[in-house]
């Protein structure tokens, strides 16, 4: 946002003030970095033992340099990966299925599926988890799949939904018209084209989906986080446990950020050319989604 | 059933956990949520710049890193914060970058001539946004802002499921300690989360419809 309208391009009296309160700003936030790291580089005491500061070696050493530490920590990373494809996957086919649904030309089925959908929205993903868990008795990978997938498909059905209701009436009527059925003409005319709409709030929606397989730390999946708070770090020892929670946020926000990247990059090519100048700056897919 | 009535009183607590958690830490990411939009909107590059990493960098980390960062490694670092409140300071944490933007997308909402308009009569920064930008995105904004609170309200459960004793915390104990009625006990629960997110989405969709006619 170079040229904002809501300011003028600054005089020289304007930018002065600005560049000073600029660095009022860089020296407030690097005050608060200084103090974070200080506190973190204090050695402290632990059950009568001093142990040096985070930013010693010696916190760090015996994780770096384990290749069996990297294997675990690939493994973890590896099953919330799959947890997320695998629920991925599900969510498309369940959202499509519940848009289908939800858009039938019958009450009899578009009532339920209003209901159901509501109910699948409205409570917490880990309560599904936990449901799936203890009721089917699945085990902990397919509560975190199963729960993912259903929860994400409901959001990612009425986000399809949102799509064919703003497409031109034109469009189902010619498919009517060109002697298709009401589901030929659905699936044929009317999802593609929400689909490619919806895009970008579909992949913002899967990026969040990523980040939920982290519940499975709380019903006992070994994912990622699971794998590094949990196992590695009792079998490290206590001292780590700072070290690995750097990793893991580290490794969580290469992953998230390249996805959201992605799906913003999807965003921008889709929207080229229709995308209208903003007071505030470029909109962001990210926004839709909220959890 | 009757283990849901004779819980009764636990299943009370437990939602008015939920509903303390919801309230505070929804209230205090509206005042972030609304420091870092304006931030982020400011003709200072510096403030715009801080704003933009705080949101990006918060909105790409799991909300179970963020509370397991309050419950955890705050402790271990040396804070004395107790529980509740640890999990307070991770709701607000996560939750006000989502508050920020969905403002920031009301704002973008107004069409860009009753900034443009205003300018050119002469208002400043401060004025353009606050009697000219601003009474036109509210209404824009309070449905997507709805939204952020009942996904605050769902995110509450995972404070629940790492250390404090709210509605869902509750509920995996007495499912636990009642195997042959994990089916009743949790439904309950599923229950009491939906008593408060169904009416505040029936109020969003309801906001939004009204909203969109008078535009």
């Amino acid at each position: 946002m170079s040229a904002s309208v809501l300011f003028d391009a600054p005089g020289p009296r304007a930018r002065r003030r600005s560049r000073i309160a600029s660095a009022v700003v860089v020296v407030a936030v690097l005050a608060v970095l200084a103090w974070g790291i200080y506190i973190l580089a204090q050695p402290r005491e632990s059950g009568g033992i001093t142990l040096p500061g985070f930013f010693d070696w010696s916190r760090w050493e015996k994780l770096v340099v384990d290749p069996e530490f990297w294997g675990a920590v690939g493994r973890g990373l590896l099953n919330t990966l799959q947890a997320a494809a695998l629920a991925a996957v599900m969510a498309l086919v369940v959202g499509v299925l519940f848009a289908l649904l939800r858009t039938s030309p019958r009450k009899a089925v578009r009532i339920p599926t209003m209901i159901v959908l509501e109910f699948f929205r409205g409570m917490p993903v880990l309560l599904m988890m936990l449901f799936i868990l203890l009721a089917f008795a699945t085990g902990a990978f397919w509560a975190v799949v199963l729960a993912l997938g259903i929860y994400n498909g409901a959001l990612i059905g009425e986000a399809l939904r949102a799509g064919i209701a703003s497409l031109p009436r034109g469009q189902h009527e010619a498919g009517l018209s060109l002697g298709m059925t009401r589901l030929q003409t659905k699936m044929l005319i009317e999802f593609p084209q929400a689909f490619r709409q919806m895009l970008p709030i579909i992949v913002a929606q899967l990026v969040v989906l990523l980040k939920d397989t982290s519940l499975g730390y709380i019903v006992g999946y070994n994912e990622l986080i699971r794998t590094t708070m949990n196992n590695l770090s009792s079998f490290y020892g206590n001292r780590y446990l700072f070290s690995l929670f750097a990793i893991t946020l580290i490794i969580y926000l290469a992953v998230n950020l390249t996805l959201s990247w992605f799906a913003r990059y999807l965003a921008r090519r889709s929207m080229s050319g229709r995308a209208a100048k903003k007071i505030a700056g470029p909109a962001d897919p990210n926004d839709a989604t909220t959890e | 059933m009757n283990v849901v009535i004779d819980n009764l009183p636990a299943y009370l607590e437990g939602f008015g956990q939920t509903l303390s958690l919801l309230i505070i830490s929804g209230i205090a990411a509206l005042v972030l949520g609304t420091v870092v939009a304006a931030m982020r909107i400011s003709p200072i590059p510096a403030l715009s710049r801080v704003a933009a990493i705080y949101t990006e960098l918060l909105r790409n980390t799991p909300l179970t890193l963020v509370l397991i960062f309050c419950a955890i490694i705050l402790p271990y670092l040396g804070s004395e914060l107790p529980y509740f409140w640890a999990a307070i300071v991770g709701l607000t944490a996560y939750t006000s970058p989502f508050v920020a933007e969905a403002l920031r997308s009301g704002i973008n909402g107004v069409p860009i001539g009753q900034a443009e308009a205003a300018r050119s009569l002469g208002f400043g920064f401060g004025q353009t946004v606050s009697l000219v930008v601003f009474p036109q995105a509210f209404r824009m904004v309070i449905p997507p802002l709805i939204n952020v609170l009942i996904a605050l309200t769902k995110n509450t459960s995972v404070a629940g499921g790492l250390f404090v004793a709210e509605l869902f915390g509750v509920g995996r104990t007495l499912a636990n300690e009642n195997g042959n009625a994990v089916v009743a006990v949790l439904l309950a629960v599923a229950t009491f989360y939906l008593i408060i997110t169904i009416p505040l989405g029936i109020l969003a969709g309801a906001l939004e419809k009204r909203f969109a006619v008078q535009r």
